[in-house]
Protein backbone atom coordinates (compact mmCIF):
# COMPACT_ATOMS: atom_id res chain seq x y z
CA UNK A 1 0.00 0.00 0.00
CA UNK A 2 2.77 2.45 0.99
CA UNK A 3 4.52 1.93 -1.86
CA UNK A 4 1.58 2.48 -4.53
CA UNK A 5 0.99 5.57 -2.57
CA UNK A 6 4.28 7.43 -2.98
CA UNK A 7 4.81 7.44 -6.71
CA UNK A 8 1.20 8.81 -7.45
CA UNK A 9 1.54 11.52 -5.31
CA UNK A 10 5.38 12.18 -6.88
CA UNK A 11 3.54 11.52 -10.57
CA UNK A 12 0.78 14.27 -9.50
CA UNK A 13 3.29 16.85 -8.71
CA UNK A 14 5.25 16.45 -12.02
CA UNK A 15 2.07 17.09 -13.78
CA UNK A 16 1.30 20.05 -11.97
CA UNK A 17 4.86 20.94 -12.39
CA UNK A 18 5.02 20.50 -16.06
CA UNK A 19 1.27 22.54 -15.87
CA UNK A 20 2.71 25.54 -14.54
CA UNK A 21 5.96 25.80 -17.17
CA UNK A 22 3.37 25.07 -20.04
CA UNK A 23 1.00 27.89 -18.78
CA UNK A 24 4.23 29.64 -18.89
CA UNK A 25 5.07 28.86 -22.61
CA UNK A 26 1.85 29.60 -23.79
CA UNK A 27 1.23 32.84 -22.04
CA UNK A 28 3.11 34.76 -24.85
CA UNK A 29 1.32 33.80 -27.66
CA UNK A 30 -2.27 33.92 -26.00
CA UNK A 31 -1.03 37.76 -24.60
CA UNK A 32 -0.44 38.47 -28.58
CA UNK A 33 -3.74 36.80 -29.86
CA UNK A 34 -5.65 38.68 -27.59
CA UNK A 35 -3.93 41.93 -27.91
CA UNK A 36 -4.26 41.54 -32.03
CA UNK A 37 -8.25 41.36 -31.17
CA UNK A 38 -8.86 44.52 -28.98
CA UNK A 39 -9.57 47.84 -29.80
CA UNK A 40 -7.01 50.74 -29.03
CA UNK A 41 -9.12 51.38 -25.52
CA UNK A 42 -9.02 48.19 -24.68
CA UNK A 43 -5.47 47.56 -24.36
CA UNK A 44 -5.12 50.92 -22.84
CA UNK A 45 -7.18 49.99 -19.80
CA UNK A 46 -6.41 49.43 -16.77
CA UNK A 47 -6.16 46.77 -15.35
CA UNK A 48 -5.89 45.01 -18.45
CA UNK A 49 -7.86 42.18 -18.98
CA UNK A 50 -7.19 38.69 -19.85
CA UNK A 51 -9.99 38.14 -22.35
CA UNK A 52 -11.37 40.15 -24.93
CA UNK A 53 -14.50 42.71 -24.12
CA UNK A 54 -15.39 43.39 -27.21
CA UNK A 55 -13.28 41.32 -30.28
CA UNK A 56 -12.35 43.65 -33.32
CA UNK A 57 -10.78 43.09 -36.65
CA UNK A 58 -10.03 46.69 -36.65
CA UNK A 59 -6.14 45.79 -35.69
CA UNK A 60 -5.69 43.88 -38.88
CA UNK A 61 -8.12 46.06 -41.13
CA UNK A 62 -5.58 48.96 -40.00
CA UNK A 63 -2.21 46.64 -40.65
CA UNK A 64 -3.39 45.64 -43.69
CA UNK A 65 -3.85 49.33 -45.11
CA UNK A 66 -0.85 50.93 -44.30
CA UNK A 67 1.38 47.64 -44.30
CA UNK A 68 1.67 45.39 -47.70
CA UNK A 69 1.77 42.65 -45.38
CA UNK A 70 0.22 40.05 -48.01
CA UNK A 71 3.30 41.31 -50.71
CA UNK A 72 5.55 40.41 -48.13
CA UNK A 73 4.73 36.98 -47.41
CA UNK A 74 4.83 36.23 -50.61
CA UNK A 75 8.34 37.69 -50.48
CA UNK A 76 9.55 35.43 -47.33
CA UNK A 77 7.55 32.43 -49.63
CA UNK A 78 9.40 33.11 -52.18
CA UNK A 79 12.88 33.17 -50.54
CA UNK A 80 12.45 30.18 -48.72
CA UNK A 81 10.91 28.05 -51.22
CA UNK A 82 14.12 28.92 -53.56
CA UNK A 83 16.21 28.27 -50.85
CA UNK A 84 14.80 25.01 -49.60
CA UNK A 85 14.66 23.56 -53.16
CA UNK A 86 18.11 24.24 -53.71
CA UNK A 87 19.32 23.14 -50.37
CA UNK A 88 16.95 20.13 -50.65
CA UNK A 89 18.18 19.26 -54.28
CA UNK A 90 21.64 20.66 -55.08
CA UNK A 91 22.94 20.19 -51.48
CA UNK A 92 21.71 16.67 -51.86
CA UNK A 93 23.15 15.78 -55.02
CA UNK A 94 26.29 16.89 -54.02
CA UNK A 95 26.45 14.61 -50.88
CA UNK A 96 25.61 11.65 -52.95
CA UNK A 97 28.44 12.64 -54.89
CA UNK A 98 30.45 13.00 -51.72
CA UNK A 99 29.24 9.91 -50.33
CA UNK A 100 29.68 7.57 -53.37
CA UNK A 101 32.41 9.08 -56.12
CA UNK A 102 36.04 8.94 -56.06
CA UNK A 103 36.90 12.08 -57.76
CA UNK A 104 40.24 14.26 -57.33
CA UNK A 105 39.96 16.34 -54.00
CA UNK A 106 37.19 15.28 -52.79
CA UNK A 107 37.68 15.01 -49.27
CA UNK A 108 39.58 18.09 -49.50
CA UNK A 109 36.87 20.37 -50.42
CA UNK A 110 34.43 17.96 -48.29
CA UNK A 111 36.80 19.03 -45.23
CA UNK A 112 36.70 22.73 -46.41
CA UNK A 113 33.06 22.39 -46.10
CA UNK A 114 33.20 20.94 -42.57
CA UNK A 115 35.06 23.42 -41.52
CA UNK A 116 32.70 26.70 -42.96
CA UNK A 117 30.37 25.23 -40.33
CA UNK A 118 32.57 27.42 -37.43
CA UNK A 119 31.86 30.38 -39.68
CA UNK A 120 29.91 32.63 -37.96
CA UNK A 121 27.38 34.94 -39.95
CA UNK A 122 28.95 38.28 -38.26
CA UNK A 123 32.22 37.04 -40.23
CA UNK A 124 31.03 37.21 -43.13
CA UNK A 125 28.17 39.96 -43.56
CA UNK A 126 30.07 43.11 -44.10
CA UNK A 127 32.08 42.14 -47.52
CA UNK A 128 28.94 39.68 -48.11
CA UNK A 129 27.33 42.92 -48.45
CA UNK A 130 30.02 44.86 -50.40
CA UNK A 131 29.93 41.59 -52.83
CA UNK A 132 26.54 42.49 -53.56
CA UNK A 133 26.54 45.67 -53.95
CA UNK A 134 29.23 45.20 -56.33
CA UNK A 135 27.29 42.79 -57.85
CA UNK A 136 24.45 45.14 -58.23
CA UNK A 137 22.30 42.60 -56.55
CA UNK A 138 21.30 45.10 -53.43
CA UNK A 139 17.73 45.20 -52.87
CA UNK A 140 16.75 42.53 -55.10
CA UNK A 141 15.59 39.07 -55.02
CA UNK A 142 19.12 37.65 -56.39
CA UNK A 143 20.61 39.27 -53.59
CA UNK A 144 18.28 37.85 -51.00
CA UNK A 145 18.25 34.11 -52.41
CA UNK A 146 21.83 33.61 -53.85
CA UNK A 147 24.08 34.31 -51.61
CA UNK A 148 22.02 32.42 -48.47
CA UNK A 149 22.42 29.70 -50.84
CA UNK A 150 25.95 29.59 -50.56
CA UNK A 151 25.67 28.45 -46.44
CA UNK A 152 24.39 24.32 -47.69
CA UNK A 153 27.41 22.95 -45.89
CA UNK A 154 25.36 21.56 -43.10
CA UNK A 155 22.71 20.05 -45.62
CA UNK A 156 24.84 18.51 -47.54
CA UNK A 157 27.13 17.06 -44.80
CA UNK A 158 23.79 15.71 -43.83
CA UNK A 159 22.59 14.17 -46.78
CA UNK A 160 26.00 12.69 -47.24
CA UNK A 161 25.89 10.89 -44.16
CA UNK A 162 22.66 9.13 -45.08
CA UNK A 163 24.05 8.25 -48.62
CA UNK A 164 27.00 6.96 -47.33
CA UNK A 165 24.95 4.15 -45.20
CA UNK A 166 23.14 3.25 -48.30
CA UNK A 167 24.96 -0.18 -49.22
CA UNK A 168 26.94 0.36 -52.80
CA UNK A 169 25.45 -2.83 -54.29
CA UNK A 170 22.32 -1.06 -55.03
CA UNK A 171 24.02 1.65 -56.59
CA UNK A 172 25.99 -0.88 -58.40
CA UNK A 173 23.54 -2.84 -59.48
CA UNK A 174 21.62 0.30 -61.08
CA UNK A 175 24.65 0.79 -62.89
CA UNK A 176 24.58 -2.62 -64.29
CA UNK A 177 21.03 -2.32 -65.32
CA UNK A 178 22.68 0.85 -67.56
CA UNK A 179 21.50 3.63 -65.28
CA UNK A 180 23.34 7.35 -65.48
CA UNK A 181 24.68 8.98 -62.52
CA UNK A 182 21.86 11.35 -62.90
CA UNK A 183 19.37 8.62 -62.79
CA UNK A 184 20.43 7.07 -59.82
CA UNK A 185 20.45 9.99 -57.89
CA UNK A 186 16.87 10.08 -58.58
CA UNK A 187 15.27 7.12 -58.64
CA UNK A 188 17.51 5.46 -56.61
CA UNK A 189 19.19 7.95 -53.77
CA UNK A 190 16.20 10.16 -53.42
CA UNK A 191 13.48 7.94 -52.41
CA UNK A 192 15.71 6.47 -49.68
CA UNK A 193 17.00 9.27 -47.94
CA UNK A 194 13.30 11.46 -47.83
CA UNK A 195 13.60 11.73 -44.23
CA UNK A 196 16.80 13.51 -43.95
CA UNK A 197 15.43 15.65 -47.11
CA UNK A 198 12.06 16.47 -45.35
CA UNK A 199 14.56 17.79 -42.22
CA UNK A 200 16.62 19.88 -44.14
CA UNK A 201 13.47 21.26 -46.10
CA UNK A 202 11.51 22.24 -42.69
CA UNK A 203 14.50 23.39 -40.67
CA UNK A 204 16.20 25.44 -43.49
CA UNK A 205 12.74 26.63 -43.62
CA UNK A 206 12.24 27.59 -40.35
CA UNK A 207 15.71 29.33 -40.39
CA UNK A 208 14.88 31.24 -43.58
CA UNK A 209 11.43 32.10 -42.30
CA UNK A 210 12.88 33.78 -39.52
CA UNK A 211 15.92 35.48 -40.91
CA UNK A 212 16.22 39.04 -39.85
CA UNK A 213 20.16 40.20 -40.37
CA UNK A 214 20.60 39.61 -44.02
CA UNK A 215 17.34 40.97 -45.35
CA UNK A 216 17.95 44.12 -43.00
CA UNK A 217 21.46 44.47 -44.72
CA UNK A 218 20.52 43.85 -48.47
CA UNK A 219 16.89 45.45 -48.89
CA UNK A 220 16.50 49.36 -49.02
CA UNK A 221 12.75 49.84 -50.20
CA UNK A 222 9.67 48.69 -48.15
CA UNK A 223 8.37 46.72 -51.32
CA UNK A 224 11.71 43.89 -50.78
CA UNK A 225 10.75 43.35 -46.96
CA UNK A 226 10.72 40.05 -45.83
CA UNK A 227 8.10 39.24 -42.86
CA UNK A 228 10.87 39.38 -39.96
CA UNK A 229 12.50 42.74 -41.21
CA UNK A 230 8.58 44.26 -42.21
CA UNK A 231 7.96 43.25 -37.79
CA UNK A 232 11.30 44.62 -37.02
CA UNK A 233 10.53 48.03 -38.87
CA UNK A 234 7.27 47.99 -37.58
CA UNK A 235 8.21 47.18 -34.08
CA UNK A 236 10.69 50.16 -34.43
CA UNK A 237 7.33 52.58 -35.27
CA UNK A 238 5.19 51.16 -32.21
CA UNK A 239 4.50 52.57 -28.94
CA UNK A 240 1.30 52.66 -28.66
CA UNK A 241 -1.16 51.04 -31.35
CA UNK A 242 1.07 47.37 -29.85
CA UNK A 243 -2.93 45.76 -30.79
CA UNK A 244 -1.71 45.93 -34.65
CA UNK A 245 1.95 45.00 -33.72
CA UNK A 246 0.59 41.70 -32.14
CA UNK A 247 -1.90 41.16 -35.43
CA UNK A 248 1.35 41.67 -37.50
CA UNK A 249 3.32 39.45 -34.86
CA UNK A 250 0.49 36.69 -35.86
CA UNK A 251 0.36 36.71 -39.35
CA UNK A 252 4.38 36.14 -39.06
CA UNK A 253 3.95 33.14 -36.33
CA UNK A 254 0.74 31.37 -37.51
CA UNK A 255 2.55 29.70 -40.74
CA UNK A 256 5.25 28.80 -38.68
CA UNK A 257 2.80 27.04 -35.98
CA UNK A 258 0.31 25.42 -39.03
CA UNK A 259 3.68 23.70 -40.49
CA UNK A 260 4.80 22.57 -37.12
CA UNK A 261 1.75 21.09 -36.17
CA UNK A 262 1.72 19.13 -39.66
CA UNK A 263 5.38 18.11 -39.33
CA UNK A 264 5.57 17.97 -35.59
CA UNK A 265 6.82 14.26 -35.61
CA UNK A 266 9.27 15.08 -38.37
CA UNK A 267 10.48 18.22 -36.74
CA UNK A 268 11.31 16.78 -33.48
CA UNK A 269 13.66 14.14 -34.85
CA UNK A 270 14.88 16.51 -36.76
CA UNK A 271 16.52 17.69 -33.56
CA UNK A 272 18.70 15.01 -32.89
CA UNK A 273 19.89 14.97 -36.78
CA UNK A 274 21.16 18.40 -36.68
CA UNK A 275 22.30 18.29 -33.14
CA UNK A 276 25.50 16.21 -34.77
CA UNK A 277 26.14 20.10 -35.87
CA UNK A 278 28.66 19.88 -33.42
CA UNK B 1 40.05 -3.80 -72.84
CA UNK B 2 41.74 -0.96 -70.51
CA UNK B 3 40.07 1.95 -72.31
CA UNK B 4 36.72 1.17 -71.65
CA UNK B 5 36.73 1.64 -68.05
CA UNK B 6 39.33 4.37 -67.62
CA UNK B 7 36.30 6.59 -69.61
CA UNK B 8 33.64 5.54 -67.59
CA UNK B 9 35.85 6.37 -64.97
CA UNK B 10 36.80 9.77 -66.77
CA UNK B 11 33.17 10.38 -67.11
CA UNK B 12 32.29 9.61 -63.56
CA UNK B 13 35.08 12.24 -62.29
CA UNK B 14 33.18 14.77 -64.63
CA UNK B 15 29.86 13.88 -63.35
CA UNK B 16 31.20 14.32 -59.77
CA UNK B 17 32.36 17.91 -60.11
CA UNK B 18 29.04 18.51 -61.99
CA UNK B 19 27.09 17.51 -59.28
CA UNK B 20 28.91 19.48 -56.28
CA UNK B 21 28.94 22.73 -58.93
CA UNK B 22 26.25 24.69 -57.73
CA UNK B 23 26.88 24.36 -53.98
CA UNK B 24 30.89 24.57 -54.02
CA UNK B 25 30.60 27.56 -56.78
CA UNK B 26 28.42 29.81 -54.31
CA UNK B 27 30.16 28.55 -50.95
CA UNK B 28 33.27 29.75 -52.85
CA UNK B 29 31.73 32.82 -53.91
CA UNK B 30 29.54 34.09 -50.90
CA UNK B 31 30.90 31.97 -47.51
CA UNK B 32 34.59 31.63 -47.88
CA UNK B 33 35.48 34.57 -50.28
CA UNK B 34 33.59 37.15 -47.54
CA UNK B 35 35.34 35.27 -44.81
CA UNK B 36 38.81 35.48 -46.19
CA UNK B 37 37.90 38.93 -47.51
CA UNK B 38 36.44 40.15 -44.11
CA UNK B 39 40.22 39.42 -42.48
CA UNK B 40 41.98 41.68 -44.79
CA UNK B 41 39.51 44.33 -44.56
CA UNK B 42 40.35 43.71 -40.80
CA UNK B 43 43.54 45.58 -41.28
CA UNK B 44 42.32 48.68 -43.03
CA UNK B 45 40.46 51.62 -42.61
CA UNK B 46 37.15 51.28 -45.00
CA UNK B 47 34.03 53.35 -44.93
CA UNK B 48 32.71 52.15 -48.60
CA UNK B 49 32.82 55.76 -49.66
CA UNK B 50 36.79 56.14 -49.85
CA UNK B 51 38.85 53.39 -51.12
CA UNK B 52 40.32 51.28 -48.41
CA UNK B 53 43.48 52.27 -46.63
CA UNK B 54 45.98 49.79 -45.14
CA UNK B 55 46.36 50.42 -41.26
CA UNK B 56 48.39 47.26 -40.24
CA UNK B 57 47.09 46.26 -36.26
CA UNK B 58 45.77 49.47 -35.94
CA UNK B 59 42.25 48.33 -35.68
CA UNK B 60 42.91 45.48 -33.13
CA UNK B 61 44.98 47.63 -31.07
CA UNK B 62 42.21 50.47 -30.90
CA UNK B 63 39.68 47.73 -29.99
CA UNK B 64 41.41 45.94 -27.08
CA UNK B 65 43.36 49.14 -25.59
CA UNK B 66 40.60 52.26 -26.27
CA UNK B 67 36.97 50.97 -26.88
CA UNK B 68 35.66 51.30 -24.02
CA UNK B 69 32.20 50.14 -25.64
CA UNK B 70 33.34 46.92 -26.70
CA UNK B 71 34.50 46.19 -23.39
CA UNK B 72 31.02 46.86 -21.81
CA UNK B 73 29.91 45.03 -24.55
CA UNK B 74 31.52 41.76 -24.23
CA UNK B 75 30.90 42.24 -20.40
CA UNK B 76 27.05 42.30 -21.29
CA UNK B 77 27.53 39.19 -23.20
CA UNK B 78 28.96 37.72 -20.83
CA UNK B 79 26.51 38.49 -18.34
CA UNK B 80 24.04 37.42 -20.84
CA UNK B 81 25.73 34.02 -21.06
CA UNK B 82 26.32 33.36 -17.35
CA UNK B 83 21.99 34.44 -17.18
CA UNK B 84 21.07 32.20 -20.04
CA UNK B 85 22.77 29.23 -20.05
CA UNK B 86 22.88 27.76 -16.59
CA UNK B 87 19.42 28.80 -15.56
CA UNK B 88 18.31 27.68 -19.19
CA UNK B 89 20.13 24.09 -18.78
CA UNK B 90 18.70 23.27 -15.15
CA UNK B 91 15.21 24.41 -16.17
CA UNK B 92 15.40 22.35 -18.89
CA UNK B 93 17.05 19.13 -17.46
CA UNK B 94 14.25 19.37 -14.76
CA UNK B 95 12.23 19.40 -17.71
CA UNK B 96 13.30 16.59 -19.65
CA UNK B 97 13.49 14.30 -16.29
CA UNK B 98 10.33 15.01 -15.42
CA UNK B 99 8.91 14.44 -18.91
CA UNK B 100 11.13 10.98 -19.23
CA UNK B 101 8.93 9.58 -16.05
CA UNK B 102 5.45 7.70 -16.44
CA UNK B 103 3.25 9.89 -17.70
CA UNK B 104 0.68 10.82 -20.32
CA UNK B 105 0.56 13.48 -23.22
CA UNK B 106 4.43 13.48 -23.45
CA UNK B 107 3.66 14.93 -27.00
CA UNK B 108 1.90 17.48 -26.01
CA UNK B 109 4.70 18.74 -23.51
CA UNK B 110 7.05 18.37 -26.25
CA UNK B 111 5.28 20.62 -28.46
CA UNK B 112 4.36 23.17 -26.41
CA UNK B 113 8.15 23.58 -24.85
CA UNK B 114 9.42 23.26 -28.54
CA UNK B 115 7.00 26.07 -30.36
CA UNK B 116 9.24 29.14 -29.35
CA UNK B 117 11.87 27.21 -31.86
CA UNK B 118 9.56 27.77 -34.56
CA UNK B 119 8.75 31.44 -34.17
CA UNK B 120 10.97 33.40 -35.44
CA UNK B 121 12.90 34.97 -32.62
CA UNK B 122 12.06 38.28 -34.22
CA UNK B 123 7.86 37.56 -33.48
CA UNK B 124 9.34 36.15 -30.33
CA UNK B 125 11.25 39.38 -29.28
CA UNK B 126 7.96 41.19 -30.12
CA UNK B 127 5.60 39.53 -27.96
CA UNK B 128 7.86 39.56 -25.31
CA UNK B 129 8.42 43.53 -25.32
CA UNK B 130 4.81 44.27 -25.17
CA UNK B 131 4.98 41.58 -21.93
CA UNK B 132 7.59 44.05 -20.70
CA UNK B 133 5.45 46.95 -21.66
CA UNK B 134 6.42 49.99 -19.30
CA UNK B 135 3.76 51.51 -16.91
CA UNK B 136 0.93 49.45 -16.20
CA UNK B 137 -0.07 47.98 -19.43
CA UNK B 138 2.33 45.11 -19.41
CA UNK B 139 1.33 42.04 -18.29
CA UNK B 140 4.37 41.30 -16.00
CA UNK B 141 3.96 44.83 -14.40
CA UNK B 142 0.51 43.80 -13.97
CA UNK B 143 1.26 40.54 -11.79
CA UNK B 144 3.79 42.35 -10.04
CA UNK B 145 1.45 45.38 -8.98
CA UNK B 146 -1.55 43.41 -8.50
CA UNK B 147 -0.47 40.33 -7.09
CA UNK B 148 2.78 40.93 -5.68
CA UNK B 149 2.34 44.23 -3.91
CA UNK B 150 5.06 45.66 -5.62
CA UNK B 151 6.45 48.79 -7.51
CA UNK B 152 6.03 48.59 -11.66
CA UNK B 153 9.09 47.82 -13.18
CA UNK B 154 10.09 49.67 -17.07
CA UNK B 155 11.81 46.46 -17.96
CA UNK B 156 12.74 47.86 -21.25
CA UNK B 157 13.85 51.04 -20.66
CA UNK B 158 15.74 51.43 -17.47
CA UNK B 159 19.47 50.23 -17.10
CA UNK B 160 19.23 47.68 -14.07
CA UNK B 161 16.39 45.59 -15.93
CA UNK B 162 16.76 45.76 -19.80
CA UNK B 163 19.57 42.69 -19.68
CA UNK B 164 18.05 41.02 -17.25
CA UNK B 165 14.59 41.12 -19.28
CA UNK B 166 16.54 39.69 -22.42
CA UNK B 167 17.51 36.80 -20.60
CA UNK B 168 14.35 35.76 -19.25
CA UNK B 169 13.07 35.81 -22.70
CA UNK B 170 15.78 34.34 -24.00
CA UNK B 171 15.88 31.31 -21.63
CA UNK B 172 12.60 31.30 -22.88
CA UNK B 173 12.92 30.54 -26.46
CA UNK B 174 15.70 28.44 -25.74
CA UNK B 175 14.05 25.89 -23.74
CA UNK B 176 12.27 23.15 -25.91
CA UNK B 177 15.61 22.67 -27.92
CA UNK B 178 17.81 21.68 -24.74
CA UNK B 179 14.62 19.52 -23.43
CA UNK B 180 14.60 17.63 -26.73
CA UNK B 181 18.08 17.12 -26.79
CA UNK B 182 18.44 15.65 -23.08
CA UNK B 183 15.60 13.81 -23.56
CA UNK B 184 17.51 11.72 -26.32
CA UNK B 185 20.36 11.95 -23.97
CA UNK B 186 17.43 10.33 -20.86
CA UNK B 187 17.11 7.51 -23.50
CA UNK B 188 20.79 6.34 -23.63
CA UNK B 189 20.62 5.51 -19.81
CA UNK B 190 20.02 2.13 -19.56
CA UNK B 191 16.49 1.45 -17.39
CA UNK B 192 18.12 -0.90 -15.05
CA UNK B 193 20.44 1.00 -13.57
CA UNK B 194 17.28 2.79 -11.75
CA UNK B 195 15.91 -0.72 -11.15
CA UNK B 196 19.19 -1.58 -9.08
CA UNK B 197 18.87 1.67 -7.24
CA UNK B 198 15.88 1.07 -6.45
CA UNK B 199 16.00 -2.36 -4.84
CA UNK B 200 18.92 -0.77 -3.16
CA UNK B 201 16.19 1.85 -1.75
CA UNK B 202 16.89 4.92 -3.49
CA UNK B 203 14.84 7.43 -3.67
CA UNK B 204 14.05 9.73 -6.57
CA UNK B 205 16.80 13.02 -5.47
CA UNK B 206 19.09 10.01 -4.87
CA UNK B 207 18.47 8.80 -8.78
CA UNK B 208 18.52 12.15 -10.12
CA UNK B 209 21.97 13.28 -8.81
CA UNK B 210 23.66 9.47 -8.16
CA UNK B 211 22.55 7.93 -12.00
CA UNK B 212 20.78 10.50 -14.17
CA UNK B 213 23.13 13.15 -13.50
CA UNK B 214 26.59 11.79 -13.94
CA UNK B 215 25.56 9.31 -16.60
CA UNK B 216 24.16 12.82 -18.26
CA UNK B 217 27.11 14.44 -18.05
CA UNK B 218 28.16 14.00 -21.89
CA UNK B 219 24.78 15.39 -23.14
CA UNK B 220 25.10 18.47 -20.33
CA UNK B 221 28.70 19.01 -21.66
CA UNK B 222 27.78 19.26 -25.22
CA UNK B 223 24.04 21.38 -24.82
CA UNK B 224 25.97 23.82 -22.54
CA UNK B 225 28.98 24.55 -25.04
CA UNK B 226 26.36 24.80 -27.68
CA UNK B 227 24.70 27.48 -25.75
CA UNK B 228 27.59 29.40 -25.41
CA UNK B 229 28.35 29.24 -28.45
CA UNK B 230 24.81 30.43 -29.53
CA UNK B 231 24.01 32.76 -26.96
CA UNK B 232 27.48 34.28 -27.45
CA UNK B 233 26.13 35.39 -30.84
CA UNK B 234 23.18 36.84 -29.78
CA UNK B 235 21.03 39.76 -31.98
CA UNK B 236 17.81 39.29 -32.98
CA UNK B 237 16.46 39.60 -29.19
CA UNK B 238 19.08 42.83 -28.71
CA UNK B 239 18.16 44.28 -31.17
CA UNK B 240 14.43 44.32 -31.26
CA UNK B 241 13.88 44.96 -27.73
CA UNK B 242 16.38 47.99 -27.44
CA UNK B 243 16.66 49.71 -30.98
CA UNK B 244 14.17 47.93 -32.57
CA UNK B 245 11.51 49.33 -30.23
CA UNK B 246 12.20 52.71 -30.87
CA UNK B 247 15.24 53.19 -28.12
CA UNK B 248 19.00 53.56 -28.41
CA UNK B 249 20.40 50.35 -29.73
CA UNK B 250 21.86 48.45 -26.60
CA UNK B 251 19.50 50.63 -24.54
CA UNK B 252 20.00 52.75 -22.38
CA UNK B 253 23.35 53.81 -20.98
CA UNK B 254 24.66 50.85 -23.04
CA UNK B 255 22.94 48.62 -20.51
CA UNK B 256 22.16 45.71 -23.20
CA UNK B 257 24.87 46.14 -25.72
CA UNK B 258 25.97 42.81 -26.63
CA UNK B 259 28.94 41.80 -28.95
CA UNK B 260 27.31 41.29 -31.87
CA UNK B 261 24.79 44.56 -32.13
CA UNK B 262 27.70 46.41 -31.42
CA UNK B 263 29.60 45.02 -34.24
CA UNK B 264 26.47 45.58 -36.65
CA UNK B 265 26.11 48.90 -35.38
CA UNK B 266 30.05 49.85 -36.39
CA UNK B 267 29.53 47.92 -39.81
CA UNK B 268 26.36 49.40 -40.90
CA UNK B 269 25.31 52.39 -39.19
CA UNK B 270 28.69 53.76 -38.56
CA UNK B 271 30.04 52.46 -41.61
CA UNK B 272 33.33 51.67 -40.08
CA UNK B 273 33.53 48.49 -42.17
CA UNK B 274 37.33 47.35 -41.43
CA UNK B 275 37.07 48.62 -37.53
CA UNK B 276 33.86 46.20 -37.34
CA UNK B 277 35.39 43.45 -39.31
CA UNK B 278 38.32 43.12 -36.90
CA UNK B 279 35.76 43.17 -33.96
CA UNK B 280 34.01 40.10 -36.69
CA UNK B 281 37.49 38.64 -36.31
CA UNK B 282 38.24 38.81 -32.60
CA UNK B 283 34.90 37.18 -31.82
CA UNK B 284 35.26 34.61 -34.12
CA UNK B 285 38.36 33.71 -32.55
CA UNK B 286 36.66 33.34 -29.50
CA UNK B 287 33.47 31.57 -30.92
CA UNK B 288 36.42 29.42 -32.61
CA UNK B 289 38.00 28.75 -29.46
CA UNK B 290 34.96 27.00 -27.82
CA UNK B 291 34.42 25.60 -30.35
CA UNK B 292 37.61 23.50 -30.32
CA UNK B 293 36.94 22.79 -26.60
CA UNK B 294 33.30 21.40 -27.45
CA UNK B 295 35.18 19.13 -30.24
CA UNK B 296 37.61 18.22 -27.87
CA UNK B 297 34.88 17.07 -24.85
CA UNK B 298 32.78 15.17 -27.53
CA UNK B 299 35.57 13.34 -28.89
CA UNK B 300 35.67 12.40 -24.99
CA UNK B 301 31.99 11.44 -24.92
CA UNK B 302 33.09 8.96 -27.73
CA UNK B 303 35.30 7.03 -25.67
CA UNK B 304 33.25 7.60 -22.62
Amino acid sequence: MKKFRKPQLTIVIIYLFLIAVMLTMLVPYYWMLITSFKPLAEIQAYPPKFYVESPTIEPYRDLLEIIPMFRYILNSLFVCASVVIFKVFACSLAGYAFAKHKFWGRDKIFFLFLASLMIPWQVNIIPGFLLVKSLGWLNSFKGLIIPTMGWGAFAIFLSRQFIYSIPDDLIDAARIDGCGELRIYTHVILPLIKPVLATVAIFTFIQQWGNLVWPMVITSTRNMRTIPLALTVLSSQTSTNFNMLMAAAVIATVPMLVVFLIFQKYIIKGVYLTQLKG
Amino acid sequence: MNKKPFLQELNRQKMSYIFIAAPFILFLIFVLGPAIASFILSFTKYNVIQPAEFVGMANYKAIILQDARFWKAIKNTLVYVIGVVPFGICIALILAVAIDQRIKAKNFFKGVLFLPTVTSIVASSVMWRWLFAGEKYGFINYFIVIKLGLKPVDWLLSPTWTLPSIIIMSIWAGLGYNVILFLAGLQTIPHAMYEAAEVDGAGYWHKFFRITIPLLKPTIVFVSIMSVIVSFQVFEQVYLMTGGGGGQLGGVLDSALTAVPYLFDKGFNKFQMGYASSMAYILFFIIFTLTFINIKFVKSKVEY
